[in-house]
Formats: C-alpha cells, sequence, structure tokens
C-alpha cells in the first residue's frame, strides 16, 4: 500500500514493530504470573511443551487453520476500513450448517460433493447474514461496528435453537449435533494428522494477498479503505463496495467455521463458541493487514493456545489468562505505535503539555517563563 | 523599530516555533502599538498564521518572549489570551450557526446564570463603536458573511480588547463588505485599540495600514514604519514590499508577482474571438441536485459553457458550490432537469463515463477527495484509470507503465518529488495540486469543472495553475471555475455567475471595468438584502 522510498529501511521498521508488542506483552505477562503466585517459566516452558514438543505442533498447525481464515476475513474488511466485528455469529453460522446439514448431506450423496455443498452453504449463510449491516452502513451510514455486532448476538441465538431443535442429535440427551463419522471428515496431509484444511487456510493467505496487493481490485479496496470521498471521486460504487466487502468477509469467517466442524469437531454442542475472532483481531493489526504477515502471528498464537491451555493448569494458572496475553499485546502495540510514530516525527517521546508540566517544579522563580 | 513610550506595547522577541519538517516562526520580532494598525504580510505558508495561533495562545512558541507595557507574559491558553485583552477574528467562522447573535457572544461568560440584560447593553457599546447595527436576536445562521464578520469582531473584543487580531477579514468579502469592514477598523483605532491586520493582498495593507512587516519562510524580512509609510506612494510601498516578500525570487516570478500579490485591481484580458460563435460545450436544463449530507444542494441551475470559455461561479463559500460541481462531475445525482455534453444527454451517466467522454473535475477538497496520501504520486496519477490498459492487464498491475505515465506527467507539470514511488501525502499543497491537474487536464479532457483551485497555495503555484486553466482553454478545453477569489474570477473568467443558497441569482459579463462591483452587487442582493 505505501511504497516507501527506503524500502529495507520500511520492512525493518514493520518488523520492530510487529515484533516488540508481542515481546513486551510477554515480558508483562510473566511479571503478572509473578504477581499473582505462578510460575512464568513453568508456564511458557509448558506452552513449549504441549504446543510444539512430540506431535503437538501438528495440533498448533490444525487449530492455525480456522484461526487464519478468520483472520483473512477480517483482513478483507479492515483493509476497506469496514469494521466487521460480527465473526463470532458468522463463525457460528458456517459451522452449524456444517454440524447440522452434514450429516443429512453425508447420508445422501458422495463424501466430496457433500463437503463442496456444505463449504458453500455455509460462505453464502455468512455472506446473507452480513448483508443487513452492510446495506445500512451503505445507505445510511449506520456505524457497521455496532449492528455487525448485534446480528453476531442474533446469529448465535439462531445457531443455539438450531442445535436445540432440528440439528439436535436424539440419541443423546445433551443438546448437540449428530456426530460425523471420521470417513466423512476432511483427509489428514499424509503422513501426519493434521486436516487439509490448514493448506486451504495457506493457499487463502496467499491468494488474498495476491488478489490485495496487486490487482485492481486490492487497489480499489485500498482507495476505498483510504478515504470513501476519494472512492466516490474516482468513480467508485461504494455501496457494492461495502455489501461485497462485508460479504467475503463474513463468508470467510463462516467457512472457517465449517472447515473447523469437517476438520476438528466433527459435531457441535449448544452454547460452544471458541471466539477466534476475538483473538485474532490484535494479530490482524500487528500483521498490518497483510494475510501472508499473519501466518507467523496466526502460528505464534495458535502454539500459545494450544499449548497454553494446558500450561496454565500447571502454572496454576485460569484457561483465560491467554486472553489477558492477547490483550497485552493490543495494548503494547498501542505503545509501540505511539512511540514509533513521535520518533519518526523527531518529537521527544513525551507530549509537549506533559513535559512542560514535568519540568515545571525544576525552573526556578526568578525568571518567568516565557513559554 | 516603531517604539513609543505608551504602556500599551505588545512586543514579540525572537519568536520560534517548528512543526516537524518546517520552522514556522524564526525568530520573529514585532511591536504592536496602541492605536495603529500594524500589518502583517506574507505569502500562504510564511508563517503568519503561526504567529497568530501564538499570540491566541492556541500555540505555545519554542522560544521567545511576549511582553505586554515592558511585562512578559506566558499566553499559555486561549483564556489568558482573552483575559489579557487579545481578541482574534479567524479566518473562517466560529459562530454557532443555529444560535442567536447574542448566544453566541455570550458562549465564552464564565458566570453561572447568564445575564441577558447586561449582554446586550455590551453589543450596543460594540456595535455603536463599530458604527453597525446587529440584531442580537437574529439567527446567526441568517446574516450574511459580512455581517458575520462584525458579530465575530464583537465577540473578540467582548472582554474589552488591547489588541484585535483580523486574520484574512476581506478574503471572503465582496468589495461593498470590504469598505464597511474599513470604517469599522478606523473607529476601533480611533478608540485607541491596536489592530493586527493579516493579509496577504498588498493592496489592503496600504489602505488600511499604518505599518506594515513581512513574513518570508518564517522569518521577518521587512518592516515599513509608521512615518515611512505615510511618506511612501504608493508605488514606492509596493514595491518595497514586493521585494520583501519575494527576496531573491522577485526576478524569476517577474511582472506577475504585483498582479499575484493583489497589488492592483484584476483585469482581464480580453479575448480576440468571439464566444457567441463557438459550440456549447456543457449546458444545464433546470438542475437540482439531491444529496445525503447536509450541505446547500444545487437548485434549477441553468447555464451553457462554450467551447474554449470559461464560466466564472462566484459566491460565498458553502452556497451550493460542492454540490454544482460535483453534479457536473457525476459524483452526485441529479433529482430533476437535463445535463448535456456536446448535446449528448449525460445526466443519468456515473463518474467513471463522463471521465472517459472527457468531463473532469478538480476538487476543492485535494487532500482527502483528490488524492490518497498513503499512497504513491504515480498511483494517484493513474487512479481515475484503474484497471484501464496499459497500467493494467488481467487485473494485474503493471508497475511499468504506470511508472512511465507518470514520469511523463511528473516532468510536463513540473511536480516536485524525490520519485514516483513517494507519498502523495507528504508533497507541499502545490504540488499535490499539480498533480491533480496533471491527471484532470490530460487524456482527452474537454471540460474541467475547478473547486477553488488556488486556495492556499503559494503565489508562484497559484500563477501556474491559473496559466495551466488558460492554456487549456486556448487548445478548445472549457472551464467551469467555482472559486470564493473575486480577484481570481474576474481575471480568468468570461463570464461570471453568482451562487446563493443553491440558486444562481446573476450574471455579469467580464467585460472589462466594474465586474467586481456588479458581482459583488449580486451577492449582497441576494444575501444581505432580500431575507
Amino acid at each position: 500500500m505505501n511504497t516507501d522510498t527506503n524500502a529495507a529501511g520500511g520492512i525493518f521498521q514493520g518488523f520492530v514493530r510487529s515484533v516488540v508488542p508481542v515481546l513486551l506483552a510477554l515480558v508483562v505477562s510473566g511479571l503478572i504470573m509473578l504477581a499473582i503466585g505462578s510460575s512464568p517459566t513453568d508456564f511458557f516452558a509448558g506452552v513449549w511443551k504441549y504446543g510444539l514438543t512430540g506431535n503437538n505442533w501438528q495440533r498448533s498447525l490444525a487449530l492455525m487453520s480456522p484461526l487464519l481464515i478468520v483472520a483473512v476475513g477480517l483482513i478483507v474488511a479492515f483493509r476497506g476500513q469496514l469494521w466487521n466485528l460480527g465473526y463470532n455469529g458468522q463463525y457460528l453460522l458456517g459451522a452449524v450448517v456444517a454440524s447440522g446439514l452434514g450429516p443429512i448431506l453425508f447420508g445422501v450423496m458422495p463424501t466430496a460433493l457433500a463437503t463442496i455443498v456444505v463449504f458453500i452453504v455455509a460462505v453464502l449463510a455468512g455472506a446473507v447474514w452480513s448483508l443487513i449491516p452492510a446495506i445500512l452502513k451503505a445507505h445510511y451510514g449506520t456505524n457497521e461496528i455496532i449492528t455487525s455486532l448485534v446480528m453476531s448476538f442474533i446469529a448465535v441465538g439462531v445457531v443455539n435453537l438450531l442445535i436445540k431443535g432440528v440439528f439436535k442429535d436424539p440419541k443423546v440427551t445433551t443438546p448437540q449435533t449428530q456426530v460425523i463419522s471420521d470417513d466423512n471428515l476432511l483427509p489428514f496431509i499424509p503422513g501426519t494428522q493434521i486436516h487439509i484444511g490448514f493448506v486451504i487456510a495457506i493457499l487463502l493467505a496467499v491468494v488474498a494477498q495476491f488478489v490485495l496487493t496487486r490487482t485492481s481490485f486490492g487497489l480499489r479496496v485500498d482507495i476505498f479503505g483510504a478515504s470513501p470521498k476519494a472512492a466516490r471521486h474516482v468513480g467508485l460504487n461504494s455501496t457494492w463496495m461495502v455489501i461485497l466487502l462485508f460479504a467475503i468477509s463474513s463468508g470467510l469467517i463462516a467457512f472457517a467455521g465449517s472447515i473447523d466442524i469437517l476438520g476438528q469437531f466433527s459435531y457441535q454442542r449448544a452454547d460452544w463458541s471458541p471466539r477466534y475472532g476475538d483473538a485474532v483481531m490484535p494479530l490482524v493489526f500487528l500483521a498490518r493487514f497483510r494475510p501472508v504477515a499473519a501466518i507467523p502471528f496466526v502460528g505464534f498464537y495458535a502454539v500459545l493456545a494450544t499449548g497454553g491451555t494446558l500450561a496454565a493448569q500447571q502454572a496454576g494458572l485460569n484457561v483465560d489468562f491467554l486472553l489477558v496475553i492477547v490483550g497485552l499485546i493490543l495494548l503494547s502495540m498501542t505503545i509501540t505505535e505511539y512511540i514509533g510514530d513521535r520518533r519518526r516525527l523527531g518529537q521527544s517521546y513525551l507530549s509537549p503539555g506533559l513535559r512542560s508540566s514535568l519540568l515545571r517544579p525544576f525552573r526556578n522563580g526568578s525568571q518567568r517563563m516565557s513559554v | 523599530m516603531t517604539t513609543t513610550a505608551s504602556s500599551d506595547v505588545i512586543s514579540l522577541r525572537g519568536i520560534t516555533k517548528a512543526f516537524p519538517g518546517v520552522v514556522a516562526n524564526n525568530n520573529v520580532s514585532l511591536d504592536i502599538v496602541s492605536g495603529q494598525v500594524h500589518c502583517l504580510l506574507g505569502e500562504n505558508g510564511a508563517g503568519k498564521s503561526t504567529l497568530i495561533s501564538i499570540l491566541a495562545g492556541m500555540q505555545r512558541p519554542d522560544s521567545g518572549t511576549v511582553s505586554i507595557g515592558g511585562v512578559p507574559v506566558d499566553i499559555s491558553s486561549p483564556k489568558v489570551a482573552v483575559d489579557l485583552g487579545i481578541g482574534v477574528v479567524h479566518q473562517h467562522s466560529t459562530l454557532v450557526p443555529a444560535f442567536t447573535v447574542l448566544e453566541n457572544l455570550m458562549l465564552g461568560e464564565s458566570g453561572v446564570m447568564l445575564d441577558k440584560t447586561r449582554a446586550k447593553q455590551r453589543l450596543e457599546e460594540l456595535a455603536d463603536l463599530l458604527g453597525v447595527r446587529i440584531d442580537p436576536y437574529a439567527l446567526t445562521s441568517d446574516l450574511g458573511l459580512g455581517q458575520q464578520q462584525q458579530v465575530e469582531i464583537a465577540k473578540a473584543m467582548w472582554k474589552g480588547s488591547r489588541l484585535l487580531v483580523l486574520d484574512e477579514p476581506t478574503s471572503m468579502l465582496t468589495p461593498q463588505a470590504i469598505a464597511h469592514l474599513g470604517t469599522s477598523i478606523e473607529r476601533v483605532k480611533a478608540r485607541g485599540l491596536a489592530v493586527m491586520l493579516v493579509t496577504h493582498k498588498l493592496r489592503e495593507a496600504y489602505a488600511m495600514g499604518d505599518c506594515v512587516t513581512i513574513l518570508r519562510d518564517g522569518r521577518s524580512v521587512g518592516h515599513i514604519t509608521v512615518d515611512e509609510l505615510a511618506s511612501y506612494s504608493e508605488q514606492k510601498a509596493q514595491d518595497k514590499i514586493l521585494a520583501a516578500m519575494f527576496g531573491d525570487n522577485l526576478a524569476s516570478v517577474g511582472d506577475v508577482a504585483s498582479e499575484l500579490a493583489g497589488a492592483a485591481e484584476a483585469t482581464r484580458e480580453m479575448r480576440t474571438f468571439a464566444l457567441e460563435s463557438r459550440p456549447i460545450r456543457l449546458e444545464l436544463r433546470g438542475v437540482s441536485s439531491r444529496g445525503s449530507g447536509r450541505d446547500i444542494e444545487a437548485d434549477d441551475i441553468s447555464f451553457t459553457v462554450r467551447e474554449g470559455e470559461i464560466l466564472g461561479i462566484a459566491g460565498i463559500d458553502g452556497h451550493g458550490q460542492g454540490a454544482l460541481s460535483e453534479l457536473v462531475a457525476g459524483q452526485r445525482l441529479a433529482s430533476s432537469g437535463t445535463v448535456l455534453f456536446d448535446g449528448v444527454d449525460i445526466t443519468r451517466i456515473g463518474v467513471r463515463s463522463r471521465q472517459q467522454l472527457g468531463v473532469r473535475y478538480v476538487t476543492d477538497d485535494r487532500l482527502h477527495e483528490g488524492t490518497i496520501g498513503s499512497m504513491s504520486v504515480a498511483l494517484n496519477l493513474v487512479i481515475k484509470r484503474i484497471g484501464e490498459h496499459p497500467f493494467w492487464r488481467a487485473g494485474r498491475i503493471q508497475p511499468k507503465a504506470v511508472d512511465v505515465e507518470a514520469e511523463r506527467l511528473i516532468d510536463e507539470y513540473d511536480i516536485r518529488t524525490p520519485s514516483p514511488d513517494t507519498r502523495a501525502g507528504t508533497l507541499s499543497g502545490g504540488n499535490i495540486q499539480k498533480i491533480l491537474l496533471a491527471r484532470e487536464l490530460t487524456n482527452g479532457a474537454r471540460f474541467v469543472v475547478v473547486n477553488k483551485p488556488t486556495y492556499g497555495l503559494d503565489l508562484k503555484t497559484v500563477h501556474l495553475v491559473r496559466q495551466l486553466l488558460i492554456d487549456f482553454t486556448a487548445h478548445g478545453g472549457s472551464v467551469l471555475l467555482l472559486s470564493t477569489d473575486l480577484d481570481e474570477l474576474i481575471e480568468l473568467s468570461d463570464r461570471v455567475e453568482v451562487i446563493s443558497r443553491g440558486r444562481l441569482v446573476g450574471s455579469v459579463v467580464n467585460d472589462g471595468v466594474g465586474t467586481a462591483e456588479k458581482v459583488g452587487q449580486y451577492m449582497t442582493g441576494a444575501i444581505e438584502g432580500t431575507r
């Protein structure tokens, strides 16, 4: 998007600004663990052990697949400055299509065909669900953050109703869908236990990167994101742009849900929500909305999440501590950005007002301040 | 330096203020004396606004002192400035349109209860002082611009001013309103207040000022004392000011310097051919616009622009100029009426199709609408041709083709940029405007709408922009020029239409003397007379 004359310096800057916040967050989270009486070394050793060693790296990579697709989905919308925060509902919609429609379809048609139908219906479900926030945004300028969140709440409710109603497996008492048999699930990459959703996710990221940075469509998205006023000036149809970006974004996130069911979970319980989007969102910002750059960050989080669940228990922490780390990443990213911007402008790290009030006590009263 | 024994001299000494990448004020010193009009002259970007912000307490200098009557003061906030008796009238209105005059004036009151009776009394005092009549209960939005400015002046003097700062007060006024303003300034001066008049027009400095300080590139480069200015003829004062304003550049700017600096009344060079015989390029028949925003819409507009003609649209800012230009460019829908281009109905077709027909638009919001600051100069130059051959093939961008085209345009329009890959947002306003012109005036352009094309630009670029527009018409192009600068309209236009509240209220053929007055009458009549 921005072509700096000093490309190498730009990449270095981007690297520093992306990695420093993560390190900072890990250090601060370590300090918090110390403060609440847990051992950070135990925790991080646990993350390493359960997230990477043995066959655990395969579990981490399998987790990457929905995370990465959600990330690409968010990036598509965010690049157009459309803040699609309805990801939890969109994900669950896609998931329930797979877990509810899947068992029915697998009974009547070949696995491959049924899988493709499930994927298509899931994407469509997500895309259609996003129409309401998109149309409201395009025509009335309604804040899409609110409307997509509200639509997400409704989606969660609808999904739960479906799982407790039409899609409920009558053979078990808990409200959950029928378990899809192993031979109907997505195949593994040969020699591993990673389902091919991982390959699909990586491919999607690469394709999205190409489309967003090398094609006229990508440039249109960037123009729209940079300034809707400029987009209108150039002759872009903003209404279509909003609807299209929302549809792609939310369709992809729904796709992540369906892939997760067919690749990993094989059934869906009511009131279940992995809330991937919450964790992925800061990572997407760290990757500066570049799909390929999101791959390492998502990988990092996948290891942290896979290993962290067990490691947290071992270190005497709640599993929710993972989200504390994610929050800290977001916070330290804000700080790094602020400092980086001031440095680029050649300014002091302190804001001028803060500086003068800090210095005030040290100045002598005999000489009246002129500034 | 003018120094009198008066205790009320406001002295600025060694004021320096730097922003990232630019030193806005560099060691500026000057004295503002009671009972005098001190003119601050300089081009756009010379540092006038920064100096005012410092006086108004909105910026604090990096170094240097401000003292009043020999006592150093720290103007740390706008409130301190008001308490010290420094009142500032900014270039753009700071009044709340939905409030009455009295309510606007009482905005700054600190007490718990509003004392309307006392406020009304104070307004009467001030109106008397300024020699004007102001209705305290009129809604601000119903006032003409000249009257709004009177309210602004009253507001600035509300707490008993010692110094009245007027920032470019004439830029939006009709000739008639400028005369009123001159009278008011005389009266304020006679009451012993100091006045600082900021302008970039020489003519006004000579007519209204007692002494003059000239800023260039943030430095104070010349000062003409009260005695000197009184003894100079207008011509001599002009020469002195021009020499200071342009310095070594004077030779390169040449004859146009005085014209640019608003030294003389603008005049139009007469055309040697008859426009009436030329074919009609663009025709609007009773067109009204409909937008979603709250700005004034174009209302029942009809006019024609012929081949090679510049049609000027005069009017106070925000009276439907935006709607009209967007309507012609295709960015805004027409709710009724017909737009004809070369005899073809284009009312229903969009921006990109009009662009291909040769209808172009140089927007007034060059930073956020006309360019995308975060993108390269090269991309900005081809941004209206997205997806077109040879810059895109099968949907993929061809960086080489884009660069070749960009370098051609950068060269032709003398865009000063380190490279085509530089981000457009880092360039100066003048160079950004050149990007817009390079994009809009080339590749089959036949008609261009320009909205405030020289607003905020330095004088050399102003001249270049005007020359480009004239050249464009000389090659058969047509121009619809919307501007709030009357001098500019008179210098460039063949005819001037006056817009007010979205309607065209009068038409003046620009055939020599008196155009400004005629246009001014239409503006005053439409705005201040009838309602």
